[in-house]
């Protein structure tokens, strides 16, 4: 799997912490999100899908 | 003579107090996209469905740019510019600048780190509370004291100026003040905002007020409306959530005892309550700034669509399982509560981590708590943007 986030998008909004908090962060400074991991093992395939279907501005993609 | 049939207004009767108004579930099954007066009299389209109320949320072709539908339609043209620092009635990339100036001060990992003085705080309340004989008023010695502290605390706003700039913000999101009242109390807490940007920049303090300040990038009126922003919606959402979540949870006796039973389900039930009770009662407004279809409907360039939070929040599409019940064991739901798109709430985790820690510990603290009036008694905000109760008398 694949993820790709589009920071220009993001509004820190945070629910994919709160979907996926081993997947994606946010800076501190500025409450961006961070993907920790952009690869992540496929048993996260549910939250990872979970976080970018709930991200309120689309800012996330997964590519399978 | 036309033949126009005139226009329905938007529902906003309810038969139970934690329900939105029953005709929502008809207008989903059979007008998702209706042509309605709103309840301040201007006209536009009614949009209830889950996806719907997504997409118009989240699309750019609708603006978050007010503009009042003049009679006969009518374009963008001379739509006036959004308040100074009112980013909530901007778009990108306007919008983006205030909001990337804000968001690092709400993270989800700056919001645990806040848990502790969010409890301390809960806990002061409940104690002042627990000292006096019930029957007191919920909303007056806790509710409404919790996030108001938390907030004047974050912003830097003095807790003893309150009941001023709480009379003023219930007059801005009271449907019918006056459009003199509603200037009067805009004008007096953009005065008082004022008053602190200034006190701040000669005597900076630890607070996001004074960051923001110092940060040099906005100008003295566009702190005034971020400011006067942070500080309606840092306290009149989250207290009517409160309130309104200890009436619901007293009148739901399994839920409530379910979740007494097991408290980590603390957290779920929070997104339940948000989901199930929706206290931005009239929805989102939005002005669309070109031609959009939308299931067959022709939303002409410069009509108000209004997307209702309430109705997505019940409608099947978002949860197959009965939407209509409150079930506190329920997963998290994307519930649309505080909203969708580059608007969504900018304090969600502040007031997640508000009314989890005022929950846990009012049901903790009072096991016998109960309402102190007849349920029908309890005054319900019908009349206000944010709904749930104007008092909540409860006892012990
Ligand atoms: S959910 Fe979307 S908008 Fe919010 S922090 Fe994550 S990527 Fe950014």
């Amino acid at each position: 799997m694949k993820i790709l986030i589009d920071e220009g998008k993001c509004v820190g909004a945070g629910t994919c912490v709160l979907a996926a908090a081993d997947v994606f962060d946010q800076r501190d400074e500025d409450g961006i999100v961070v993907l920790l991991d952009d690869d992540p093992p496929h048993a996260l395939l549910p939250q990872v899908m979970d976080a970018a279907a709930r991200c309120p501005a689309l800012a996330i993609e997964v590519v399978e | 003579m036309t033949n126009t049939p005139p226009l329905k207004t938007q529902p906003t009767v309810r038969s139970c107090p934690f329900d939105p108004p029953e005709e929502y579930r008809t207008l989903r099954e059979q007008e998702p996209v209706a042509p309605v007066t709103f309840p301040d009299g201007a006209a536009g389209w009614l949009v209830t469905r889950y996806d719907d109320v997504r997409t118009v949320l989240s699309d750019p072709r609708f603006s978050a740019k007010r503009i009042v539908l003049r009679p006969g339609g009518g374009g963008m043209e001379d739509a006036p510019p959004p308040p100074p620092g009112l980013f909530i009635m901007m778009d990108a990339p306007e919008h983006t600048r205030f909001r990337r100036l804000l968001t690092g001060q709400f993270t989800v990992r700056r919001m645990r780190q806040l848990a502790p003085a969010v409890e301390k705080i809960v806990a002061e309340q409940l104690d002042a509370m627990a000292a006096a004989e019930g029957p007191v008023d919920l909303v007056q010695a806790f509710a409404l004291p919790v996030p108001s502290l938390v907030i004047c605390e974050l912003l830097g706003v003095p807790y003893a100026d309150r009941e001023e700039f709480q009379r003023n913000s219930a007059t801005i999101v009271r449907l019918h003040s006056s459009p003199e009242e509603f200037q009067q109390a805009q004008a007096a807490l953009r005065g008082y905002i004022h008053q602190l940007v200034l006190a701040k920049r000669e005597k900076p303090t630890d607070d996001i007020l004074s960051e923001l300040v110092q940060s040099g990038e906005l100008t003295d009126e566009e702190l005034v409306g971020v400011g006067v922003l942070l500080l309606i919606a840092g306290h009149e959402t989250t207290a009517n959530m409160i309130a309104l979540s200890t009436m619901c949870l007293l009148q739901n006796p399994e839920q409530l005892a379910a979740l007494r039973a097991d408290p980590s389900l603390m957290d779920g039930a929070v997104e339940e309550l948000l989901r199930y009770l929706t206290v931005v009662q009239f929805g989102v407004r939005r002005t669309a700034l070109e031609d959009v279809e939308l299931h067959g409907q022709q939303i002409k360039e410069g009509s108000t669509v209004v997307a209702s939070l309430a109705s997505g929040n019940r409608d099947t599409e978002h949860l197959a399982d009965d939407p209509e019940a409150l079930d506190v064991g329920r997963p998290h739901s994307a519930h649309l509560a505080f909203g969708h798109g580059i608007h969504q709430c900018l304090g969600q985790q502040l007031a997640r981590a508000e009314l989890k820690a005022a929950l846990s510990a009012l049901l903790d603290r009072f096991p016998t708590l109960r309402l102190a009036v007849p349920v029908e008694e309890v005054p319900m905000r019908d009349d206000m943007l944010v709904y749930g109760v104007h008092e909540l008398p409860v006892t012990w």
